[in-house]
């Protein structure tokens, strides 16, 4: 349940992992390409700057060639990784933000709390997920602040429980009995004594959901309810879905884009799984 | 001797960061007990995991493992498979989790029966009986379809007995069989495997770290350290006259019941390897209990007629019931019971991290069994307990600064220079340098970090401390050291404790006197010449008989 040598050895264990180096790296790539998105593809990326479905290497200013309306592939696939990556990771943040509340209070205090905050969870658990996300887009403007928002609000739950499972071991734990005797204030235990130790798996799980965000984000647009005014890997797909047959690249691109960046997000989610659970460590 | 069951020769298991046993050679006569012994680290698990061939596949294994002069290293897995619980068997340390928890023990044991031998579901039942009739569970027509968790600590462990020679096996393996069970219990079970050694003349490898189990039940003794075997001799001949010095370490620094050992008497000898550091501070004088003081004050602590319930469902289940006592200034009350007898809840309830159901809890002649956390809080800095597990109590994403600071924190200590310097002054009376503050528990050995936890129940100044099973989990050299501290620390610091063990041998060493609980009620209390030489109650008498090891350690400690 605990991790020993996380300060001193965690990231040397990490980085002693090939597929975590891959990971890391390819999603570290990707941040970079996201962030310096309007310096390697100036200007609007839905602007018409071209002919029509110019293949790839037809022509070297558009080397991913062009969609049905004349789009720059290249350029709206970098633009394309800020849409998702930043859907992804602000969605985390809204469910871990919620789910580490609802799952610290239910697991640490326990009694009518717990039961009422686990029957919350159990309502938004029995609703699926992406019809969740499709009713609270459809209510509102589709912006990427509301998509991310709306992902985070149907996501949340997993955290919560996983967070309340961990206190609720780590609550009986002998180093808490310990804090308790001492006469240290429920605050200090949940912050100084539980929560550093329920964090590695949490941090895991945050991993995977980032690519389950980016994936939920790329359906909507793909079914026209993203944000119009942005260029979306999902919206992309959805373009290209009708030339599948005469310009299959259309599709494939942000295909294989959506699929290294999930990759990475797993990568890393099981590298960190295996370097800060200390039953898979193998000492 | 009869002929060779099992020769090890020249075995070497390496683990890739450390050379876990070296060049080690034994054998295991048919019918006969061979006794490994040594401290936690010192390769006796792995010797025995080595022999099933059950090692995590990171380890290598170099040398010959000869059953019956057949190299079981040489064998393919599914033959091996045919030799463990066939020729090969063993018992595991934890009857809790050894058993499948959702399976009934009669369609373990069948399982067992059904993978080795050519029985029909019927005839395996019957013979499941049979063995659960050998291993003395009563009714066992009945407890056949019982589950794992209707039984208890000790009858899950016959079960696993059942299980390991339900296919008469030639080898049976013990790792620690007793370990986790009370002492009462702890007797009985080795009496069955004793029994069913001779019947069934199996060669028994036990393998364990208590000395008085060995010089009552093995034959032949190894004793290992470091991962290389020390010595071997015959049983009685080992505790006799022991030739390596570490065995005499050993003998040396383990409590014997019958030693009458008492720490107005006499210290402990202290075998550990960071014996140096605790050298220095030895206190001059002989200890002698503050008599005056105890006599003239009110009790420290006193309990009136308390009762503790647990509640499952609608059912109410009281651990502790009707228990009165009191701990005067400067003393240490003993409390002994068995696992279940609610000793633990008792401290607990003290430290009012489980409500009393009824009975009054005074400190100092004040009630505080109704008072609530925050006007506790001030008084939780009198009484403060030191835990069973130093592994588990302590932390470990905290650094021993931020153990220590946070508990002076938690009472108002708000000045830095101020906590440090208490810190410094704590980390003194355990023995430990300045220098251990910026590290993590996890850089520190068994003792040490005990020590830490004694530091923390230390820093407030409390006047009673309780310490529950605070050498338990320690190996028998550590323990002395650990005792001879709490003992100094009590004269040093005009400390008074509330000790909870199981083990007799250390209860009968520290305490002044002593309180036996059973099923939540205190049987006998009484001071602690009277308790152990003239025990009143019946059930006091059983405990004291079920020390192992009484007849013949006597020999080795004239």
């Amino acid at each position: 349940m605990t991790l020993e040598n996380f300060g001193k050895t965690g990231p040397g264990l990490y980085l002693r992992s090939p597929s975590g180096v891959i990971g890391a790296g390819l999603l570290v790539l990707l941040i970079l390409v996201a962030l310096s998105a309007n310096w390697l593809a100036p200007g609007d990326p839905l602007d018409m700057v071209a002919q029509p479905l110019l293949w790839p290497g037809q022509d070297m200013q558009f080397p991913l060639g062009t969609d049905s309306l004349g789009r720059n592939v290249l350029a709206q696939l970098i633009h394309g990784a800020r849409i998702s990556l930043l859907v992804g990771f602000a969605a985390v943040l809204v469910s871990l933000g919620v789910g580490i509340v609802v799952g610290t209070l239910g697991g640490y205090f326990g009694g009518w709390i717990d039961r009422s905050l686990l029957q919350v969870t159990e309502l938004f658990q029995t609703i699926p997920t992406f019809l969740l996300v499709v009713v609270v887009v459809a209510i509102g403007h589709p912006s990427a602040s509301i998509i991310a928002g709306a992902i985070g609000i149907a996501s949340w739950p997993s955290i919560a429980r996983l967070v309340r499972a961990e206190f609720r071991s780590l609550r009986e734990a002998d180093f808490v009995m310990a804090a308790r005797s001492v006469g240290h204030s429920d605050a200090w235990i949940i912050f100084r004594e539980i929560l550093p130790n329920a964090l590695p798996s949490v941090i895991v799980t945050t991993s995977v959901m980032v690519a389950s965000a980016i994936l939920i984000e790329s359906a909507l647009s793909f079914l026209g309810l993203g944000d119009p005014n942005v260029v979306s890997w999902g919206s992309m797909i959805g373009a290209g879905r009708e030339m599948l047959r005469t310009a299959w690249f259309l599709t494939a691109l942000p295909g294989a884009m959506l699929v290294l960046t999930v990759l990475s997000l797993n990568l890393i989610g099981d590298t960190l799984n295996q370097v800060l659970n200390p039953r898979l460590r193998g000492l | 001797m009869t002929k060779a069951l099992l020769e090890l020769d020249g075995l070497n298991i390496h683990f890739p960061t450390q050379h876990a046993v070296r060049d080690l050679s034994l054998t295991v006569g048919q019918g006969e007990t061979l006794a490994l012994v040594g401290e936690s680290g010192c390769g006796k698990s792995a010797t025995a995991l080595a022999i099933t061939r059950l090692l995590a596949p990171n380890a290598r294994v170099g040398g010959r493992i000869l059953l019956d002069g057949e190299n079981l290293l040489d064998f393919s897995p599914a033959r091996m498979r045919a030799v463990r619980g066939r020729a090969i068997s063993m018992i595991f340390q934890e009857p809790m989790s050894s058993l499948n928890p959702v399976l009934s023990i009669g369609t373990q044991l069948g399982e067992v029966l059904l993978q080795h031998e050519q029985l029909s579901r019927q005839a395996a039942r019957q013979r499941a009986i049979e063995l659960l009739d050998t291993v003395r569970i009563p009714e066992p027509q009945r407890r056949i379809d019982d589950y794992p968790h209707n039984l208890s600590g000790g009858q899950r462990q016959r079960v696993m007995i059942a299980m390991a020679i339900a296919c008469h096996p030639r080898l049976l393996i013990a790792d620690e069989p007793t370990t986790a069970l009370d002492v009462t219990v702890q007797a009985s079970i080795l009496e069955l495997l004793d029994k069913l050694r001779r019947e069934l003349s199996m060669g028994l490898l036990l393998i364990t770290h208590d000395l008085g189990l060995v010089s009552q039940w093995a034959d032949r003794v190894a004793v290992m350290f470091a991962g290389e075997k020390v010595e071997e001799a015959v049983a009685a001949k080992l505790f006799a006259h022991p030739e390596h010095a570490y065995t005499r370490r050993l003998l040396a620094s383990s409590l014997h019941f019958d030693q009458e050992l008492h720490y107005h008497e006499a210290r402990l000898p202290d075998t550990s390897e960071d014996a140096e550091d605790l050298q220095a501070h030895v206190p001059t004088g002989v200890p002698a209990a503050n008599e005056a003081v105890v006599a003239s004050q009110a009790p420290l602590l006193k309990l009136e007629d308390v009762h503790v319930a647990y509640r499952t469902g609608e059912k109410e289940f009281f651990a502790v019931k009707d228990l009165s006592f009191e701990i005067r200034r400067g003393e240490t009350l003993g409390l002994v019971g068995e696992s279940g007898c609610g000793k633990s809840t008792l401290s607990k309830t003290i430290l009012k991290l489980i409500p009393a159901h009824s009975g009054r809890i005074l400190l100092e002649g004040q009630d505080i069994t109704r008072l609530g956390e925050s006007a506790f809080r001030p008084l939780r800095a009198k009484i403060q307990m030191v835990f069973q597990d130093p592994y588990g109590s302590l932390n470990p994403r905290h650094t021993v600064e931020d153990i220590l600071g946070g508990v002076l924190r938690a009472h108002g200590v708000a000045d830095k220079t101020e906590r440090h310097r208490r810190i410094v002054e704590t980390l003194g009376h355990v023995r430990l340098s300045a220098k251990s503050l910026n590290r993590y528990p996890h850089e520190f050995s068994g003792g040490q970090r005990q020590r830490i936890g004694i530091a923390r129940a230390l820093i407030l100044r409390p006047a009673l401390v309780i310490c529950d099973e605070p050498v338990s989990a320690l190996d028998v050299s550590i323990q002395a050291q650990v005792l001879n501290l709490l003992v100094d620390l009590k004269q040093e610091l005009g400390l008074s404790y509330l000790f909870i063990s199981h083990d007799l041998s250390v209860v009968r060493y520290i305490s002044d006197r002593v309180l036996v609980m059973q099923d939540g009620r205190c049987v006998e209390q009484g001071d602690y010449r009277s308790i152990w030489n003239a025990p009143q109650h019946p059930y006091t008498r059983s405990l004291i008989e079920a020390v192992p090891g009484q007849s013949r350690v006597q020999v080795a400690a004239a």
